[in-house]
This record gives structure tokens, C-alpha cells and sequence, in this order.
């Protein structure tokens, strides 16, 4: 295999694994925090569409992440009002958010269909972005690199700052974390804020960088990939990196393996391989009793403050 | 890619005489006059390809009949279990006539069928009738032939690639009439096949134009809905064809022409049939020649040589002088499926099962 197409694969991967790395690290921390949210894929369309709609505008591609990222969350927040503070069941109001996303995501693009904008390019100047090489470093959108960022800041936030330490008490004991005085709704609420930015993060990196347009259902359940990936990496950061990267591979190495006339396994068995993956380390999660690869004990109850 | 999409159809209720607010001159007033019709599409009306050729000809009968046609559409429908319930329930409501729009609705679209012997039920893409079942279909392969003397003529490394959703007989045909066309241009080309299992997942679809193109392809081809791999050969200074409808807002230099989907001329057909009660189950299988395929006119940069040649196939299919599938034609095994004096017939197309010389799949 020659050098160019090995790195022409690579960048492929890095283009399939990122947004579900973006959305997936947001619904981490929403989890961590004892909530689980099902409408990662609605927030991920509602964000791809607002960043077609401003970049469509302003012409600036950051502007259009920024506003995404705003939508995402939000989106979420119609989420965190339901779930919060009317107690609504998590799994249905989530289901419902990405019914609603798909719904409002086409009546919001509708007069974004058929046209395109310009692609989110690569930072770096064209000699090191455009170099033959070297590109398989410096030849990516801006957003790639902040999702390598955000993995680190968020492994740093959970395991080392004093705030991740809080949000992490709300989402194994909300009761006790309350009763020493912290704001356990308060906590959730900006825990699916943020969930719901990455998420819109996301999901402009389809519309933006991807496949730069806006056309309904774009990410085309990505969202749901998103989601298992959280439980595949144990609710751990850095697992998270490996996973959506994992993944990414598993979705790009199938095409590039068959356009160059190997058939490995059947094209519906790599496609499941993202769910069977995680049923899998459902499975290992229930035999083994090691903390570290625990759910949150809170994950998915609704709280209700006692006294 | 997940159940949870058959969640997502919405309703929209379009009646003619919200679009069509004519002066009511001379208009028979009669209930019975207006006439219910009901499409059934498997994506989203704004994927710019299957599904958005399929409203485009329901707003083209629309248009014709104003308020004598009422119409209702259901999106997203998934196949399977879940087009049954949205077919039954479409035929519970008091539709007359219901056009389902994707070949994994066949076993539904029978089924309700048989419950329901008032209304009048059309299945695009299938091969299965009743007495109130129609099918139809339009000879997509006839436009394939058109794109595969372009591109035959214009790429330089002699290999296409041909993004395709599932192994059925209408992409079969659509990669063979592609790829012989392209070899009576150039006896060497090749077609290089990718099978993505679906119709329509933008990223997916995006990645398998770059996958193609790493492997040599400098245009591409695709019996899938969304315009994402035109947008990868812009990106890469490529060629590329649009599917079902002009997509060259997606990709102006790319953009070579597209096979348009002119379901309207059906439609409009049969639900005047409807009208008059002269309509009876059967199967259509409309081409250039009757206007439901159509190319998008091409772009500046096929030259003026290029075009003459389309046009010649164009004209040659539909005089039938020059059909898509005119023998000699030699399949992958070196088996002659058709010798010279030969061409293949509908019985031979709808089973296709086997893919000429020049295709990697």
C-alpha cells in the first residue's frame, strides 16, 4: 500500500472518529453527573443545521461551531427542564429530544437544502497542511484538534479539579451530595449544557467539514454510535479516545478494504460492530466488580430532594 | 443505522386546494370527484434525491389537478413491520389510490392490500402485482448508459468508481449498462464497485468516494441518495454524476449531469386513471422515451464532442435502434450473455444477477 493512500486512510478515520468523540465526550459528563440523555443524536442535527444556517450568513466556519454549540445546548435544555426539574423519565424525554431535533433540525433547514458552504478547512498553512506528509498531522479542521483538547481537559476535569470531584459525588449519590450543600439540580443542569454543546459540536463537524451542506437526518444516527461509545469506554475519558478511534476505523477500514478488492467479513457485520462492542462491555461491566468500570450509581434516576 | 429512525416520519398534509387556490369556475362539485392519493417515502422529502424526485412528481400532479387531488405523504417510513402499519393506516383514512415509494415495501403494500380491495395500491420498484396492486419503475439503466459514454470518454485513468447501496437486480443493471457503455468508448475501462448497505448516510457515502478515489477512480458513479460524494470529487478536483435529480448546486465543477427522476409523468397518469375508473394493476416500466428519465443538461466542462456522444446513446435507446444492453455482451466469467445480432431482454434484466467484463464488485 502506497504511503499516500495509507495516509489518506488515516485522515479518513481521524474524519470518522471525531464527531463522535466530540458528541461522546459530552454525554460523558452528563452521565458522570447521574443523567443519561438520548437525544444526543436530535442535538447533533440541531447543531449541524445552525452552523449551515450562520456560516450560510457570516461566511465565518468557527462562528457556525460557536453556533452550533449554543443550539446543542439549547436543545438540551428543553432536556434538563423536563428531566429536572418536572422529574420526567430521562429515557423517554431523551428519545423524545431526538425525535424533536430530526423534526425541528428539517424545518430549520429547510430553505438551507441544496446549498453548500464552505468547508471548515484545515488551520495550518497550506505547506504544512497541503504537504504530502505532513499533512497527516496538520491537514485537519480546527475542531479535530479541540476534540483531542476537550479528551485531556475533560480526563483532567473528572479526575483531577475539585468541581469534577463534586459532579462526579451528584452522579454516584445525589442524595448525600445534597445533603452536604451542593446544588444537585443546579450541577445537572450545567452537566447537559455542556453535554448538548459538544454534541451541536458534533454535528457541525458533518455539516461543516464532512460533507459541508446541510441535508435532513445528516449525521444518519451517528448520535446512537455516540452513545454506546460512552458505555464502551467505561465512562473514561481517555477509553473514550481509544474507542471513537476504534470505531472510526472499524467504519472507514471497510470501505477502503473493499474499494481496493479484499472482502474481509460481510458489510452488515462491520456495521453492528459498533453495538456488538458494546453489548460486549455491557457484559464485562456485569461480570467484573472493579469500580473502575462502574456506571454511575445514579445514572438515569430522577432526584428529588428530601427535606 | 437504528430503529429509532421509524420514530421520525412526520405528517404532512398537503391538500390541492391549499395549493391550488383556483377560481371555482366550472368545477364539477362532487365529492367523489376529488380523488385521495397517498405516498409513502422511505427518506427524508429533503435529501435532494430518491425521495425529493418522488414529492417533486406528487407536486407535479398537484399541480395538474388542483383541487381535485388531495394529497398526503408520510416520510422517513423504515421497511418492514413499520411501512405496514403507516400503509394500513394510510389505507384505513379513505385514500383511494396509495403510491409506496421504496421496493422494501413490497410485502407490506401486498399484505394491506389484500385487506383493503377498494383502494388502489402502486409499489414502486417491485415485481410483485395484484389485481389492486400496480408496480412501477423507471429505466434508470437507460440514463446509466448515457453517464457511462461520458465518463467512458473522460476519464483519463479509465476507472470509475460506482458507490451502490444493495446487491439488487435494478443497481446490477445499473453498473452493467454504465460499464458497457463506457466500454464501447474504452475497451480497458473498469468499474470499481463499493456496496455501502444503505441509500442514504451522507458521511458514509463521502467516505466511500474517497476510498474509491484512493484506489484510481477519477469519476464517480452512485446508486445512492445523498449528494455527499459529489461533494468529495469537487473537494478533490474530480468528476462525478448526480443520482435522481440536478445536484450540481453541490458540487458546480464536478458535476457532469444527473439522471432525473420524472415520477410526476406517472403519477399524473394514473391518477387520472383513478379519475376516469379505467385503472387497472399492471407494470410500467417507463424510460427516456416516455420522459421519465431524463439527463440534467450537462455541464460546460463535457466538450462539445462528449455531449454529441450522449446524445447518440441518448437517441439510440430511445429509437431503440441502439438499446443499453445490445450484445456482444461478455460477463466477469468470460460467458457470452449476449452475441452481437442479440440484446438482452426485460425478463433478462429484472434477473440480473451477474456483472459484465470490466466490473470489480
Amino acid at each position: 500500500m502506497s504511503t499516500v493512500i495509507f495516509i489518506s486512510i488515516i485522515m479518513t478515520v481521524v474524519g470518522a472518529s471525531t464527531p463522535i468523540l466530540l458528541a461522546a465526550l459530552g454525554e460523558l459528563i452528563v452521565e458522570k453527573s447521574g443523567v443519561l440523555n438520548l437525544g444526543v443524536e436530535g442535538m447533533m442535527l440541531v447543531g449541524a443545521v445552525s452552523a449551515v444556517a450562520v456560516v450560510s450568513i457570516t461566511g465565518f466556519g468557527l462562528l457556525g461551531v460557536l453556533a452550533a454549540m449554543i443550539a446543542g445546548a439549547g436543545a438540551s435544555m428543553i432536556f434538563a427542564c423536563l428531566t429536572l426539574t418536572l422529574t420526567a423519565n430521562q429515557v423517554a424525554t431523551g428519545l423524545a429530544l431526538t425525535i424533536f431535533g430530526v423534526g425541528l433540525s428539517s424545518l430549520m433547514g429547510e430553505s438551507y437544502v441544496g446549498t453548500t458552504v464552505d468547508i471548515l478547512g484545515p488551520i495550518f498553512p497550506s505547506a504544512l497542511s497541503d504537504h504530502p506528509w505532513l499533512r497527516v498531522v496538520f491537514g485537519y479542521s480546527p475542531l479535530v484538534y479541540f476534540s483531542f483538547v476537550m479528551t485531556f481537559a475533560v480526563a483532567w476535569f473528572l479526575k483531577r479539579s475539585r468541581v469534577g470531584l463534586i459532579l462526579r459525588a451528584v452522579g454516584e449519590n445525589g442524595q448525600s451530595a445534597h445533603s452536604i450543600g451542593y446544588s444537585v439540580i443546579g450541577i445537572r443542569y450545567m452537566a447537559i449544557a455542556f453535554g448538548g454543546a459538544m454534541a451541536g459540536a458534533g454535528g457541525s463537524f458533518y455539516s461543516l467539514v464532512l460533507t459541508p451542506m446541510w441535508a435532513e437526518q445528516l449525521t444518519a444516527g451517528r448520535g446512537w454510535i455516540a452513545l454506546a461509545l460512552v458505555v464502551f469506554a467505561a465512562w473514561r475519558p481517555v477509553r473514550l479516545l481509544f474507542g471513537a478511534y476504534l470505531f472510526g476505523v472499524v467504519m472507514t477500514l471497510e470501505l477502503h478494504a473493499k474499494a481496493a478488492g479484499f472482502a474481509l467479513v460481510a458489510p452488515e457485520f462491520l456495521a453492528a460492530m459498533p453495538y456488538l462492542a458494546t453489548i460486549v462491555v455491557l457484559a464485562l461491566i456485569s461480570l467484573r466488580k472493579s469500580t473502575g468500570l462502574q456506571a454511575p450509581a445514579c445514572l438515569g434516576q430522577p432526584f428529588r430532594p428530601t427535606a | 443505522m437504528s430503529g429509532f429512525t421509524t420514530l421520525t416520519r412526520r405528517h404532512v398534509l398537503a391538500t390541492g386546494a391549499a395549493a391550488a387556490t383556483l377560481p371555482l369556475i366550472g368545477r364539477k362539485a362532487s365529492a367523489q370527484s376529488t380523488v385521495r392519493a397517498a405516498f409513502v417515502y422511505i427518506g427524508p422529502i429533503g435529501d435532494h434525491g430518491w425521495t425529493y424526485a418522488h414529492e417533486q412528481g406528487r407536486l407535479a400532479a398537484i399541480n395538474r389537478f388542483g383541487d381535485a387531488l388531495e394529497t398526503t405523504i408520510v416520510e422517513n417510513v423504515a421497511e418492514g413491520p413499520d411501512s405496514e402499519r403507516v400503509i394500513r393506516r394510510l389505507a384505513e383514512e379513505g385514500n383511494n389510490i396509495i403510491f409506496t415509494t421504496s421496493f422494501g415495501y413490497m410485502n407490506p403494500t401486498l399484505k394491506v392490500a389484500k385487506r383493503f380491495k377498494d383502494v388502489l395500491f402502486e409499489h414502486a420498484t417491485g415485481y410483485q402485482r395484484s389485481p389492486n396492486v400496480a408496480t412501477y419503475n423507471a429505466r434508470f439503466y437507460e440514463g446509466r448508459a448515457i453517464c457511462g459514454t461520458i465518463a467512458g470518454h473522460m476519464s483519463t485513468s479509465g476507472v470509475a468508481g460506482y458507490i451502490a447501496s444493495f446487491p439488487i437486480p435494478e443497481v446490477v443493471m445499473g453498473i452493467n449498462a454504465f460499464t458497457l457503455a463506457a466500454r464501447r468508448v474504452n475497451p480497458d475501462f473498469k468499474t470499481n464497485v463499493l456496496w455501502v448497505s444503505s441509500w442514504y448516510d451522507p458521511a458514509k457515502e463521502a467516505d466511500a468516494a474517497k476510498a474509491l478515489i484512493d484506489q484510481g477512480a477519477d469519476i464517480i458513479a452512485q446508486h445512492t441518495d445523498s449528494p455527499a460524494a459529489l461533494q468529495a470529487c469537487e473537494q478533490r478536483g474530480l468528476m462525478a454524476f448526480g443520482q435522481a435529480w440536478d445536484m450540481s448546486s453541490f458540487a458546480p465543477t464536478a458535476h457532469l449531469t444527473a439522471i432525473a427522476n420524472h415520477w410526476g409523468v406517472y403519477y399524473a397518469d394514473r391518477i387520472q386513471q383513478v379519475i376516469d375508473g379505467t385503472w387497472s394493476s399492471g407494470d410500467t416500466w417507463w424510460g427516456l422515451k416516455e420522459g421519465m428519465i431524463e439527463m440534467t443538461p450537462y455541464s460546460s466542462r463535457v466538450p462539445a464532442d462528449v455531449q454529441a456522444a450522449a446524445n447518440a446513446t441518448r437517441d439510440g435507446i430511445i429509437s431503440g435502434s441502439a438499446p443499453a444492453f445490445a450484445g456482444p455482451i461478455t460477463d466477469q466469467a468470460g460467458v457470452e450473455r449476449a452475441t452481437t445480432s442479440q440484446a438482452l431482454n426485460d425478463g433478462d434484466l429484472h434477473s440480473m444477477d451477474w456483472y459484465v467484463e470490466g466490473v470489480q464488485a
